[in-house]
């Protein structure tokens, strides 16, 4: 059984369709990687799944479980832990205070966080608006991993970052891979996310267009529903 | 002018600056959390007020009127955020004003119908009757003395509260971005709740407590009401440091306003002239001050940092 199992997914964004049916899969222990251009999709088809957005139409599947239209809260603790595009880290709590106002119990500790970036623990009581960009990042992805979801889900992972703090991101989401987080990652930096993803799912439209193994997508696929 | 007079007059304003307090910390909250404007708050008082007087006349107990005031004002609180506030959150300023206004007719008529026209009274408890010497030879009441202790430690445990626990983490997390701490797995429905219900025993507790100085009665929230408002308007909308400290001001400033403006006027208008214009120009001394602040402060003096 999948762990998310996204299937004819229809959603609208206001008064307008933003999905036209959305396939997804995320089996247990998988790095999956959604991609598509800017207005695609991807953060909508997100929102859906955190129950941000209520879908029209379709199926969503947590473990099996239908959780299409319910309240985010109820969804979150199903699992999912969610790094929002843009961060949104609470601005006006300490780093330690946004790392444990939502935590929920599990093999994710401060302790473990700290190890993860120890630049957050010199942080530690510090405001999130102090923080740089990378910083947030940071802590956007920890404050998810301290609710100890099964699935974290990671919105525009590197998205604004300098290079030096992307690779910290990125090293941290082979570690995570490595200890068998199952992880779904929208990022644009094809060159670091195609080598981490055991799959991926290309949305143009509102609909799913490919679905494969990164070595599936070629560069003429690249260009086709990737290039700008 | 005796130093003894003085104190007591800042004495007064400051019971009435921790009263004003327990209004207003939570509407700041309310309002600050959730962005709605609760004119209702004053109907919470009123009841806390009426709760601790019945049961207080019922049971010969004015500290199990307390508990009843706490209880029925926190009840009130939750009951009318599940069945009428929480469909507000969405709507605009004067929804929530319209609706809220209704919820002020409702609460009076009802409270009319239970208790009749006639005004309540509340007997200070024996325990706290007598007076205190003051330094200056001047004597205080305890009951007001108490008021004021209760007031500061109210303040003391709700700052813990929001500064050190986990809800007060979630209820600062929530006043800046609410979608997101729904997506952590916080239930920010029930969270509401229990925030509304919070400050509504803390407007019932100022009801009960104010309700044995002076007469229990249907309206009397409203005036207290809008001096809530200018309290946290002084303060920042949102902060329970604010709301403090806009509490005191506005109590110390109306109150010694009162008591040394006439004065101050008689000095060089001539004493009937002097005390008619110290008066006139007391009575809008706070309303002064609420410009002068929000002229140069226009967020108030402890805007939320968000």
């Amino acid at each position: 059984m999948s762990l998310l199992e996204i299937s004819g997914l229809e959603s609208f964004y206001g008064a307008s369709q933003a999905l036209f049916g959305v396939n997804l899969r995320v089996a247990e222990g998988e790095v999956v990687a959604l991609m598509g251009r800017n207005g695609m999709g991807k953060t909508t088809t997100i929102g859906s799944v955190i129950g941000l957005v209520r879908p029209r139409n379709g199926a969503i599947r947590l473990s099996g479980k239908d959780v299409a239209g319910m309240q985010p809260h109820r969804i979150a603790r199903l699992g999912v832990g969610l790094v929002p595009e843009g961060r949104r880290c609470f601005p006006n709590l300490t780093v330690h205070e946004n790392l444990v106002a939502a935590a929920r119990p599990g093999v994710w500790t401060l302790a473990r966080i700290n190890e993860l970036f120890p630049r957050l623990e010199e942080r530690r009581d510090q405001y999130a608006n102090t923080l740089s960009g990378g910083e947030q990042q940071m802590l956007a992805v920890s404050r998810a991993l301290m609710t100890n979801p099964k699935l974290l889900i990671l919105d525009e992972a590197t998205e604004g970052l300098a290079p030096v703090i992307r690779q910290d991101i990125w090293a941290a989401i082979r570690r995570l891979k490595a200890e068998g987080q199952s992880i779904l990652v929208v990022d644009k930096t094809l060159s670091e996310l195609l080598p981490v993803a055991d799959r991926c799912f290309v949305l143009e439209k509102g609909r799913t267009v490919f679905s494969g193994r990164p070595n599936e997508l070629t560069a003429d696929l690249q260009d086709r529903y990737l290039g700008v | 002018m005796s130093t003894a007079l003085l104190i007591e007059q800042i004495l007064n304003g400051l019971q009435f600056g921790v009263m004003l307090f327990l209004m207003a910390a939570g509407l700041t909250l309310i309002f600050g959390v959730m962005g709605l404007i609760n004119l209702a708050h004053g109907s919470l008082y009123m009841i806390g007020a009426f709760a601790c007087a019945a049961v207080a006349a019922a049971t010969g107990s004015f500290w199990l009127g307390l508990v009843a005031s706490l209880a029925a004002a926190a009840a009130a609180g939750a009951l009318v955020e599940l069945v009428v506030i929480r469909r507000l959150y969405d709507r605009d300023h004067l929804d929530q004003v319209l609706a809220t206004f209704a919820l002020i007719l409702i609460f009076s008529e009802g409270t009319r119908w239970l208790f009749g026209s006639f005004p309540l009274y509340l007997d200070i408890p024996s325990a706290l009757s007598g007076a205190v010497q003051l330094p200056g030879g001047g004597r205080y009441p305890l009951y007001r003395l108490t008021i004021i202790g209760v007031g500061i430690a109210v303040a003391v445990g709700l700052y813990l509260l929001i500064s050190k626990t986990r809800l007060g983490m979630r209820i600062r997390a929530g006043e800046s971005d609410r979608e997101m701490i729904a997506a952590l797995g916080v239930d920010i429905r029930t969270l509401y709740t229990v925030v509304f219900a919070l400050g509504a025993a803390l407007a019932g507790l100022a009801g009960a407590l104010v309700g044995a100085l002076q007469s229990v009665q249907v309206g009397m929230g409203e005036p207290v009401l809008i001096l809530a408002f200018v309290v946290i308007v002084i303060g920042g909308i949102g902060s329970i440091k604010g709301a403090l400290v806009g509490a005191i001001l506005v109590g110390l400033v109306d109150t010694l306003g009162r008591f040394l403006l006439p004065k101050l006027f008689a000095a060089f208008m001539g004493p009937a002239q002097g005390a008619t214009a110290g008066a006139a120009i007391a009575s809008m001394l706070i309303y002064i001050v609420m410009a002068l602040i929000l002229a140069f402060r226009p967020k108030g003096l402890f805007a939320a940092n968000a």
